[in-house]
């Protein structure tokens, strides 16, 4: 069953001089198994929005269903459904507490009451996700970490809990480039072999470009576009309105077409865009 | 001397102890004063390790960091030495101090004794800036991710300092705000003569630098002009690091036989070189 956010208002702090609606009627449907990108200016609510679909936030007006279950209401549906979104917040770092790398991945599935050997095995597996070495890291304290480092252990505790759906606010912010690429096709692998559905939450939209099967755009609270990205990267007056920009290849195949190049400017890969040049370029000798 | 000089500089944490870690080996650095730097290097590489003993936040464990002549080493001096350098740290809620907005970017420049009518204007102009003046009277916390990077960035600004220190200030920015917090560094850099030291894993902004110095395993192992750097791709991708995207097509294009000139860093250079 899909997660359905249904006509959404959020208003943080009412009544008090620092209200500020941050949330303006939002509707979406996240079907399971898709992948949806949310992208957006600073201050524009991805993150309001997301932390409404593990009920960390509830809607002022409007509500949201996981599976069914209204996650406003009380009793054991909402309680379960809760539990079945992984999330993982736009400054993971401060989530962490533990003593060591492995009890803070731990953390999770502890409380889940698996058993040690399980545990265990969730932990490698994890670190794995985000490229920590076990043998390194498992006993080292994660305050003694780097920034990126510690960000991985951050998503490392969530990965580690199985999630069917898994919520990521600007994962790779923070992370090299190698990093960056690495947990993107995790992620991608844990939706095609998994079946994991995916909500995630980016400044970066060539990477957006490349993964996601849904974008959507939000705009001062409000989703101003909900499309596919073929479509979505090429709508210049909705971009411009969120404060966004193409992606970067999309940009420069538009600058070379603007002067004068005849090139395919659809191209979410490098080697599509290179492909695409090389093709313009024997055109234009041919007719030469 | 130079503005910046690291001399054998080393940096160990928990020295003698079971978690003992040498984050920085033998650094040997000359930063000039109104040269703009940027530092690349993977997760862990030592990038905010080595940015935090410009201003002294740090301590080199042996060999010696002088900041305008002055040995960081010296305690006595340390009060001066801050006075030089401002640092924006790669998380800003380690940063954001104050429970106003306006108050948390007038807290540097009242620590430095700057009187109150100079700071209001300071404030302002900081929050101009970075886009947020209308944040001004609004409690930092309650801000979006995006939203505290610039008033951390702002705090910074409003030093004054000789030199500005960058720990990956655009990581949780749009691509809008990306490009206009590059711009401000630059025009601090070209129209203030600022010295900038510029750390990030964003290898379109380190193109916009003079100088470019990358990082491993505490070690600076490359520092050149951007082209030079950028051409190596094959070294920089084994490296965990990246090129910016023009010149990654562009490499892909001369190994597809198409000339073009070495030193494409933009997308502008590239649409210039085929579009002649
Ligand atoms: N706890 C809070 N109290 C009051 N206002 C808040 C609070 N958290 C966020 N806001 C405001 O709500 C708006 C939306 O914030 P949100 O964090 O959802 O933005 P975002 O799209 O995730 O931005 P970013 O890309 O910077 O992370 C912003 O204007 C922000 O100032
Ligand atoms: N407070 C600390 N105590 C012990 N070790 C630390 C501490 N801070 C960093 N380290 C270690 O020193 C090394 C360099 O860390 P540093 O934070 O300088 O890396 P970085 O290049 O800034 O990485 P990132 O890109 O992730 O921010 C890392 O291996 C890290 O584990
Ligand atoms: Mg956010
Ligand atoms: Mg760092």
């Amino acid at each position: 069953m899909p997660i359905e956010i249904e006509n959404v208002t959020y208003t943080y702090m009412p009544l008090t001089p620092f209200e500020r609606t941050a949330l303006r009627n939002v509707s979406l449907t996240i079907e399971e198994g898709s992948f949806t990108a949310i992208a957006g200016h600073t201050g524009s609510g991805k993150s309001t929005l997301v932390q409404h679909l593990n009920g960390l936030l509830h809607p002022t007006t409007g509500r949201v269903m996981v599976d069914g279950a209204d996650l406003a209401a009380k009793g054991k549906a909402a309680k379960n459904a809760r539990c079945c979104v992984g999330m993982v917040f736009q400054y993971p770092e401060h989530q962490l507490f533990e003593e060591t790398v492995a009890a803070d991945i731990a953390f999770g599935p502890k409380n889940m009451e698996l058993a040690e050997d399980e545990i265990d095995k969730r932990v490698r597996d994890a670190m794995e996700f985000v490229d920590l070495d076990y043998e390194k890291y498992h006993s080292v304290s994660p305050f003694q970490l780097s920034g990126g480092q510690m960000r991985r252990v951050a998503i490392a505790g969530v990965v580690a809990l199985k999630p069917k759906y898994l919520v990521l606010d600007e994962p790779t912010a923070g992370l090299d480039p190698q990093g960056r690429e690495r947990l993107l096709k995790k992620i991608v692998q844990l939706h095609k072999k998994e079946k994991v559905t995916i909500v995630f939450v980016s400044h970066n939209m060539d990477d957006i470009a490349r993964v996601a099967d849904q974008v959507v755009f939000m705009n001062q609270g409000e989703m101003i576009l909900k499309d596919i990205p073929q479509r979505a990267f090429f709508e210049e007056e909705k971009l411009q309105a969120a404060g966004l920009s193409a992606p970067q290849l999309v940009k420069l195949l538009k600058g070379l077409r603007a002067n004068g190049l005849d090139v395919e400017t659809a191209a979410f890969t490098v080697e599509k865009g290179v492909e695409n040049i090389l093709a313009a370029l024997r055109r234009k000798r041919n007719a030469d | 001397m130079e503005f910046i000089q690291v001399e054998d500089m080393s940096h160990v944490y928990y020295p003698g102890q079971e978690n003992e870690h040498a984050a920085l080996k033998h650094i040997n650095l000359r930063i000039k004063q109104g040269e703009f730097i940027a530092v690349l290097g993977t997760n862990g590489s030592g990038k905010s390790t080595l940015a935090k003993h410009f201003n002294a936040l740090l301590l080199p464990t042996s060999g010696h960091c002088y900041i305008d002549g002055l040995d960081t080493l010296n305690t006595e001096e340390l009060w001066q030495i801050r006075q030089q350098v401002g640092m924006v740290f790669q998380n800003p809620d380690n940063q954001i101090i104050a429970a106003v907005v306006e108050d948390d970017v007038a807290f540097g420049p009242e620590n430095l004794g700057v009187p109150p009518k100079e700071i209001r204007q300071r404030v302002t102009e900081s929050l101009q800036a970075v886009r947020m003046e209308r944040y001004r009277k609004f409690a930092p916390h309650l801000l979006s991710g995006g939203q505290k990077q610039r008033i951390a960035i702002a705090g910074a600004l409003a030093m004054h300092t000789k030199c500005l220190v960058f720990d990956e200030p655009t990581a949780m920015l749009d691509p809008i705000g990306r490009t206009e917090v590059l711009a401000t560094v630059k025009r601090l850099h070209e129209e203030a003569g600022i010295t900038i030291v510029y750390i990030t894993h964003f290898m379109e902004e380190a193109a916009a630098a003079d100088r470019v110095l990358v990082m491993d395993h505490g070690e600076i192992v490359e520092d050149d002009t951007p082209a030079k750097i950028f051409i190596k791709v094959d070294e920089m991708k084994r490296r965990g690091l990246d090129v910016p995207l023009a010149a990654e097509v562009a490499w892909r294009l001369r190994r597809n036989g198409i000339h073009l000139p070495q030193d494409i860093l933009t997308n502008e250079d590239l649409v210039v070189a085929l579009c002649r």
